[in-house]
């Protein structure tokens, strides 16, 4: 097919409305005045004032921490409920289950996020328990949504899982739970690390809906940069958002080159 | 290897401890598909399905002063069970203009962006597509990689574009334009959602997209259509599935969007994730923010099932 | 094509005096349904020890469906499956002394080739020295030595294949299973291997049960084919039986080519039957007894080998097995020629005839008047 030029200029201009915004706040992150729109020097200053903020400090150790249990307990769940949802074909409450799983995917962060908290006063009035909201509610949120996304990424590896690999082992003498942890785990190893890294991300990300079941004192980074952000610009937290995109950047690139690197180059029979 | 070999029968293995623990648990009538289920079952049923009960339960009490800030549904009277149910937050709903006029406004916004979006992202998706393999998958890791940054600062990166004196007026200015007013204003709510949900739309997109055989466009071509007629008659039809759920999953989550408004609307833009957002943090009436989200629910269940079967569309090609 | 014409001894085919040799494999009335659809339907089976049983069957014919069962991954919805004299039906496929060599090989892509191969013996706790011996045992007998250490993505397709036969073999199974082991090989691949496979076997003397469509491939296999259809046995024996004294329509028009035509008896005697066929034009002069009564409409199948063609009119006895017709189509294809005639009937049969003169300027050619003419025993009557 004959390639116009439209297509090419489309996905340029595309890709410059993603881009431009996120290159001018990480250019105007080393402005030397407070206007984040004027510049009038390079500086490295609003870094500087970004580490000594122990608010924005401890919400960003808070948040990580969050992140990290949140991703792990979502990475159990999914996993298993990718495995159910691949393998079983048929049982009792399929379609309800998968609509379970999906739902939290596109539901509005409004609706999850009020939900959650009723949930946890209506708990707490009859078992007392989670008591008051902070981390632990939080965490129980984020799993929530994060349970979704790791079944979406899991279940793409697993229905393109060759099921005779599993066969074989079996045939092999391996039990089905042997099965299981010898060959099935590692070939869809690459997913359940994307599938924690997607967690982690969104997690970390969230600002609804830890706004809703967080309590007093468990402010997250999101919530302490919302409530900067919503009185105007502000310089540090433009420090911060280099900081974060040059970390992610970093990371995407890294997993790239690893999977370029794994990817088994076909071989000529 | 020498040529004779008599098959000799395996010698006796071990029992192995999961075969035993699997025979006990299947004597007690639970297989192992139980224990994978049971887990995400619960979790969901406990932390997703149960508390959408509890809202629509809650949006039918009224408010109170106390803890928790609403009416009990339940209250046991002399020995006997009452159930009281209110249904002023509902009638307050259909009854207040700032609520139908929010309701209405999200759908037309989420609407309109969605569109924007498609025509935006459909290009991308379709140059990604059929750009030479080595680009492919940069191109697409670029798509990605904004949507790994966070979301609220990329909200944020659009306000210092769009401000009075941001990036884009300063340089009109170059070129004497007047500033143009662009923040707090339903537009800079458009532009917002564009920019921030644009992966979701070119994903779904790209992999309809890349799955089409060439031979098809070729064989268009071959009978005679011409590029555009081949587009119009081959691709879009083909890319339905991947049209779809590219749209839900802008569509949807733009209904009940918070932060965006919030940021980048005016006081005027209303919306109903917001009105939830102030019914529940300002004005502190709990059922009323129930009822709001409730209502919001009516709104996405239908582009909820059409984004389902799009997408089982989209695994299946 | 039999395997060993040196060695027709009626030792080796135990399948010859079912009354002194038991079977190795027993499948007893087999069936096997998935939801409402017949998979495999009431499927008797016996298999004798260090046979090569080749299952042959179009797709959908339940071949893979059967050796699943043996294998252990399917259990058949009724009947029972005997494996050396033990019941094997309601065993979990790692506990039973079956292995099996899959269509796509399955081999682990995260284990290297010694690893594949040392799997199922790390399953039987064997000690690790016997382990590696015996993986390096099995490298040599595939002729992998050199690739131990490579991963499976980095072999070629018919180094695959022989690992996967390797990995297979490796716990010196009673018996092993084979899914279109040559299926996924190139054509010239495939015929070499398939003698490399049978000297593998005969050199093991383990039961071998394969499973293919393609039924060339077969024939070159087995000791004895059963051939399948729409989930039932169409007949079991050896190659020869099949190809030239076929049970049934189904297998006369499945193996080889074969020209059909409908009859109905009009002499029945116990050592000849006359048959009268409208749409061959003449009558057919079979020289055995066939078990049939006179006016009974039947077919008669023969191989296009098995006629011959002239430009005059040959002298055949009892005024039968000749008629004539146009030479329609001829296919050159370099040993033989495939010459299509049309009958008065309307009706096309198919003769081949070898190419013995090179070159031959009197050949037999287009919209020439032939005679087609047969011997009394070439050609097979099917009453279903």
């Amino acid at each position: 097919m004959r390639r116009g030029w439209f297509l090419p200029i489309a996905a340029a201009l595309g890709f410059s409305f993603l881009y431009a915004p996120i290159v001018s706040l990480v250019i105007f992150s080393f402005n030397e005045s407070r206007l984040v729109t004027v510049w009038s020097g390079f500086s490295t200053k609003w870094y500087g004032e970004l580490f000594r903020d122990p608010q924005m400090l401890g919400a960003a150790w808070l948040s990580l921490q969050i992140a990290a249990i949140a991703a792990t307990i979502a990475l159990v769940l999914g996993t298993l409920a990718a495995v159910a949802l691949v393998r079983f074909r048929r049982f009792k409450g399929r379609t309800l289950f998968s609509g379970m799983v999906s739902a939290p995917l596109v539901m509005p962060d409004v609706i999850t996020g009020l939900s959650l908290l009723l949930l946890f006063v209506a708990m707490e009035g009859f078992l007392g328990w989670p008591r008051g909201r902070g981390m632990l509610t939080i965490v129980i949120a984020h799993a929530t949504f994060c349970t979704a996304y790791v079944c979406v990424v899991v279940q793409s590896r697993l229905s393109d899982f060759d099921r005779s690999l599993e066969e074989a082992a079996m045939d092999l003498g391996a039990s089905p739970v042997r099965t299981f942890f010898d060959i099935t785990l590692p070939i869809i190893a690459p997913a359940l690390v994307s599938g924690w890294l997607l967690g982690f991300t969104l997690s970390l990300d969230d600002l609804v809906i830890a706004s809703f079941v967080s309590g007093p004192g468990s402010s997250t980074l999101p919530m302490v940069i919302f409530s900067k952000v919503r009185l105007g610009v502000s310089p540090d937290v433009n420090a911060l958002a280099t900081i974060i995109i040059g970390l992610v950047a970093t990371g995407v690139l890294i997993a790239t080159i690893i999977q370029l690197r794994s990817k088994p180059k076909k071989a000529k029979a | 290897m020498t040529a004779t070999h008599t098959p000799t029968i395996p010698p006796p293995r071990r029992l192995k401890p999961w075969n035993a623990v699997e025979r006990s648990l299947a004597k007690v009538g639970i297989s192992g598909r139980m224990l994978v289920l049971a887990a995400p079952v619960l979790w969901l049923l406990v932390f997703f399905l149960i508390p959408l009960a509890v809202v629509f339960g809650i949006s039918l009490a009224t408010k109170q002063f106390g803890r928790p800030p609403y009416s009990p549904l339940l209250t046991t009277e002399e020995g006997t069970v009452q159930l009281t149910l209110h249904l002023n937050n509902y009638i307050r709903l259909f009854t207040d203009n700032l609520y139908i006029a929010a309701y209405l406004s999200s759908i037309r916004i989420a609407f309109i962006a969605t569109v924007i979006t498609l025509f935006v992202g459909y290009p991308m998706a379709y140059a990604i597509a059929r750009a030479p393999d080595r680009w492919r998958n940069i191109l697409l890791m670029l798509v990605i990689l904004p949507f790994f940054t966070s979301f609220l600062l990329r909200v944020y990166a659009l306000t210092g574009f769009m401000r009075g004196n941001g990036v884009i007026n300063q340089f009109l200015g170059l070129f004497g334009v007047e500033p143009l007013v662009m923040m707090q204003t339903d537009f800079a709510v458009y532009v917002g959602i564009v920019y921030t949900y644009l992966p979701f739309m070119i994903l779904p997109l790209y992999t309809t997209l890349v799955k089409l055989d060439v031979s098809l466009f070729e064989a268009s071509a071959d009978l005679g259509a011409r590029p555009l007629r081949t587009f119009l008659s081959v691709t879009l039809p083909l890319s339905l599935p991947g049209i779809i759920a590219g749209s839900m999953l802008v569509f949807i989550p733009a209904i009940g969007e918070y932060v965006i408004p919030s940021l980048l609307g005016g006081p005027e833009t209303l919306m109903i994730g917001r009105v939830l957002w102030d019914e529940f943090f300002t004005a502190a009436n709990w059922p009323r923010a129930a009822a709001v989200a409730v209502a919001m629910l009516l709104a996405v269940v239908v582009p909820i099932m059409l984004l389902q079967r799009a997408q089982s569309a989209v695994v299946e090609r | 094509m039999a395997k060993k014409s040196t060695q027709l001894a009626i030792d080796t085919r135990p399948w010859r005096d079912t009354a002194n040799n038991k079977p190795f494999v027993r499948i007893k009335n087999v069936t096997k349904k998935f939801g409402d659809v017949l998979a495999v339907h009431d499927v008797s089976l016996d298999i004798y020890r260090s046979e090569l049983f080749c299952l042959l069957g179009g797709s959908g014919s339940g071949k893979s469906t059967l050796l699943r069962m043996l294998a252990g991954f399917e259990q058949p919805t009724s009947g029972t499956i005997e494996i050396d004299g033990q019941d094997m039906t309601e065993v979990p496929p790692y506990n039973r002394p079956v292995n099996m060599m899959f269509q796509s090989y399955a081999l682990f892509p995260h284990m290297s080739v010694e690893q594949n191969i040392a799997y199922g013996l790390k399953r039987d706790n064997l000690p690790k020295a016997e382990i590696n011996d015996r993986v390096a045992e099995l490298l040599s007998l595939v002729k992998l030595q050199d690739y131990g250490r490579r991963k499976p993505h980095q072999l070629s397709g018919g180094q695959r294949q022989r690992v996967a036969l390797a990995r297979a073999l490796a716990k010196r199974p009673k018996l092993l299973l084979l899914d279109e082991p040559l299926g996924a090989l190139d054509k010239k691949l495939r015929e070499e291997t398939q003698f490399e496979l049978v000297k593998i076997q005969e050199s093991l003397g383990v039961t071998f049960i394969v499973v293919t469509h393609d039924q060339e491939e077969a024939m070159t296999l087995a000791t004895r084919i059963g051939v399948m259809n729409l989930g039932e046995i169409a007949m079991v024996g050896e190659p020869t039986d099949i190809y030239e004294f076929p049970n049934s329509r189904f297998v006369a028009g499945f193996i080889g080519s074969a020209n059909m035509v409908e009859g109905i008896v009009t002499e029945d005697e116990p050592g000849h039957v006359r048959i009268r066929s409208s749409e061959l034009g003449c009558d057919i002069y079979v020289g055995h007894g066939v078990d049939c009564a006179p006016e009974q409409i039947l077919w008669w199948a023969i191989r296009p080998e098995k006629m011959s063609l002239s430009r005059e009119k040959p002298v055949t006895p009892h005024d039968a097995n000749v008629t004539s017709g146009i030479v329609e189509e001829i296919a050159y294809l370099g040993d033989i020629s495939l010459y299509q005639v049309a009958l008065e009937s309307g009706k096309r049969i198919r003769v081949s005839q070898t190419n013995s003169v090179r070159g031959n300027p009197d050949a037999i050619t287009w919209d020439e008047k032939v005679y087609v003419t047969w011997s009394d025993s070439s050609g097979s009557v099917l009453t279903v």
